[in-house]
């Protein structure tokens, strides 16, 4: 199975670069380099949840967390990690 | 009155007030006045002569703002282009109006060299954020830096250069033609159309405007014109990316009013709006394409003590109608009635008034519509018709299908044409299509709208390929992303084996819209 940044990396690729991997670096922001507008956020949002089974909370929408493919996968290993220590707690 | 006089008759009444708030930056009044008339004074320098025009090739940012008042300062006509235009479309914008002067960012330059030589009239460049010395000369053009211009040229306001009906500003539209054509805008019409708006929607001095749209789509530009017109202040945003930015940005910076359009309006009520206090929040305005009946439940629920207005316009006069607020319960789905110093009314195809009920097309009087479209006397001749009046006066037609209810307010109906409205932005599918058919493999191409929740109407390509050609849908998106205007880029793509076509052998839209292409 791939990694993290690698699945998050072809994502983007695929689906906002149309395919062309060509100088997109994992550390480039979405906003300065113009890869994803509102409406690809939302598209994104949408795969994060579905795919990684994770709720992202409406405070969580900011660059911070989702600004990069780096970021993406920072926030997603938050995000899976918290989930496993929240269900380990309410089962214990 | 002239355009850039909003910006100085605000700075003479309130210097030290905060006029921009763009990220991290806050500038007065004082500053943008000042700093403009630097800029104004370096393009006369430079040689720009009245009415010559100046092109803005930039995100929303305070340097496109000093771009736009220091050409009008300087007697120019400014247009500024989107950011995410490629460089044919901006060739050909450049040459179609022979822009004497394009004011962009360094980030911007290296790309922008690549058609120096095919831009003849373009003489004097003006970079900010670039590591280029003060001024230098290449391909034939005059590179200054702006800081350098801001460092050392002087701030002594230059002295009037222009009369009202002068032309202050060309916006690009997507033309039926596959061409875009520059809207003809003089300083009266700017002036009476923000007049109309900033009285119905009760602008003041305390107002804190947002804008999220490029400051390129006519309803961006207007918010910049209007809040400097009042003495109030603007937020300036990049863009609409991230939805907690926005609210925080609204909390944070107390702002009054929040301009939308239905895609964005859309995003925003995917969050619990509940859970956010906006307590100085006065107005939402909403125009480009009518807002869902749903989203203004929705926003009535979460925010009733704000101002819902739903409006409609057109590049051609900005604005056309607006429905005021106390109506927005009980007709929904009107855009309202004609703005204050303007009236509106629906024609059929032989140019009689219709009544209530009956659908026609939409015509505009008003000091507020344009001069026509920059060298385009038959397209013009098009939408400016004579009125029938006992003096000579020129309407707007505009191309929308409305009806009126007995109290006449406006339904809006559909297009007499085939431009699609998307993401509040209009686009012609001619020239989209063009786009496809540079494409080697591709043998037929065509675009239409379909309905789509968050953009309005979603363009969607569909091609045919020629024999022994092949070519992925990937690709096909990846070729149109690189040559046209984000919004422009098809969500969706369709490769089909035929293309249903009329009993003229023309391809059949209608037939696409219903039932797609056709399989052997």
């Amino acid at each position: 199975m791939q990694n993290l940044e690698a699945q998050l990396k072809q994502f983007v690729v695929e689906n906002f670069l149309f395919g062309k991997q060509n100088g997109f670096n994992c550390d480039d922001s979405f906003l300065e380099k113009g890869i994803i507008d509102s409406t690809g956020m939302v598209e994104l949002i949408f795969h994060l949840e579905s795919s990684y089974q994770i709720k992202i909370e409406d405070t969580e929408l900011v660059p911070e967390n989702l600004d990069s493919v780096e970021r993406l996968v920072a926030f997603v290993e938050r995000k899976k990690a918290s989930k496993e220590q929240g269900s380990y707690q309410s089962a214990s | 009155m002239q355009v850039e006089q909003f910006l100085e008759f605000s700075a003479a009444r309130h210097a030290g007030k905060v006029a921009l708030i763009c990220g991290p930056q806050r500038l007065t009044y004082k500053d943008i006045d000042d700093r403009c008339n630097q800029l104004a004074n370096a393009l006369l320098s430079a040689g720009l002569k009245r009415w010559d025009r100046v092109a803005i090739y930039m995100e929303n940012s305070p340097e496109a703002v000093l771009g736009v008042f220091g050409a009008l300062k300087a007697g120019g006509v400014f247009l500024v282009v989107n950011p995410t235009t490629k460089m044919d479309k901006l060739s050909y914008i450049l040459n179609n109006c022979r822009a004497s002067v394009l004011i962009t960012t360094g980030k911007k330059l290296d790309e922008i060299r690549s058609i120096w030589a095919e831009t003849p009239y373009l003489q004097t460049v003006i970079v900010t954020g670039a590591d280029v010395p003060s001024t230098i000369e290449e391909g034939g053009k005059q590179i200054l830096s702006l800081e350098h211009v801001l460092a050392t040229a002087s701030a002594e306001r230059p002295s009037k250069r222009c009369i009202d009906i002068d032309l202050a500003a060309l916006i690009y539209t997507s033309g039926s033609t596959g061409k875009p054509k520059g809207v003809m805008v003089t300083h009266l019409n700017i002036v009476s159309a923000a007049t109309s708006i900033t009285t119905y929607l009760e602008n003041t001095g305390e107002d804190v405007i947002i804008n999220l749209l490029p400051l390129a789509f006519d309803y961006g530009l207007y918010q910049l014109l209007m809040a400097f017109k009042m003495g109030a202040t603007l937020v300036l945003e990049r863009g609409f990316t991230y939805t907690y930015v926005l609210i925080e940005t609204l909390i944070r910076e107390k702002v009054t009013g929040l301009p939308l359009v239905p895609t964005i309006s859309s995003i925003l009520l995917q969050m619990d709006l509940s859970k956010h206090q906006l307590p100085h929040l006065r107005y939402i305005s909403n125009t480009a394409a009518a807002l869902p009946t749903e989203h203004i439940r929705q926003l009535r629920k979460f925010f009733p003590q704000v101002k819902i207005y739903s409006m409609y316009g057109l590049t051609e006069c900005k604005r056309v109608s607006y429905l005021p607020p106390d109506q927005i319960d009980i007709r929904p789905r009107s855009v309202g009635r004609g703005m204050p110093n303007e009236e509106v009314y629906i024609v059929d195809d032989g140019g009689k008034r219709l009544g209530p009920g009956e659908t026609g097309e939409l015509v505009v009087r008003g000091a507020n519509v344009m001069k026509g479209y920059w060298e385009l006397p038959e397209e013009t001749a098009k939408m400016l018709r004579d009125g029938g009046f006992p003096w000579p006066e020129k309407v707007l037609h505009t191309g929308d299908l409305f009806t009126s209810d007995e109290e006449g307010y406006l339904y809006w109906v559909g297009r007499k044409d085939d431009i699609i409205k998307t993401r509040g932005e209009k686009v012609s599918p001619k020239e989209v299509e063009e786009v496809l058919y540079s494409l080697p493999q591709i043998a037929d191409a065509a675009v239409i709208g379909m309905p789509d929740p968050i953009l309005g109407s979603a363009i969607k390509a569909f091609v045919t390929l020629k024999p022994g050609s092949s070519i992925t849908v990937q690709e096909v998106l990846r070729h149109c992303k690189e040559r046209l205007e984000d919004f422009m880029v098809p969500k969706q793509v369709e490769i089909c084996e035929t293309m249903p076509k009329t009993g003229t052998g023309k391809i059949s839209k209608r037939a696409l819209a219903l039932g797609g292409g056709g399989t052997e």
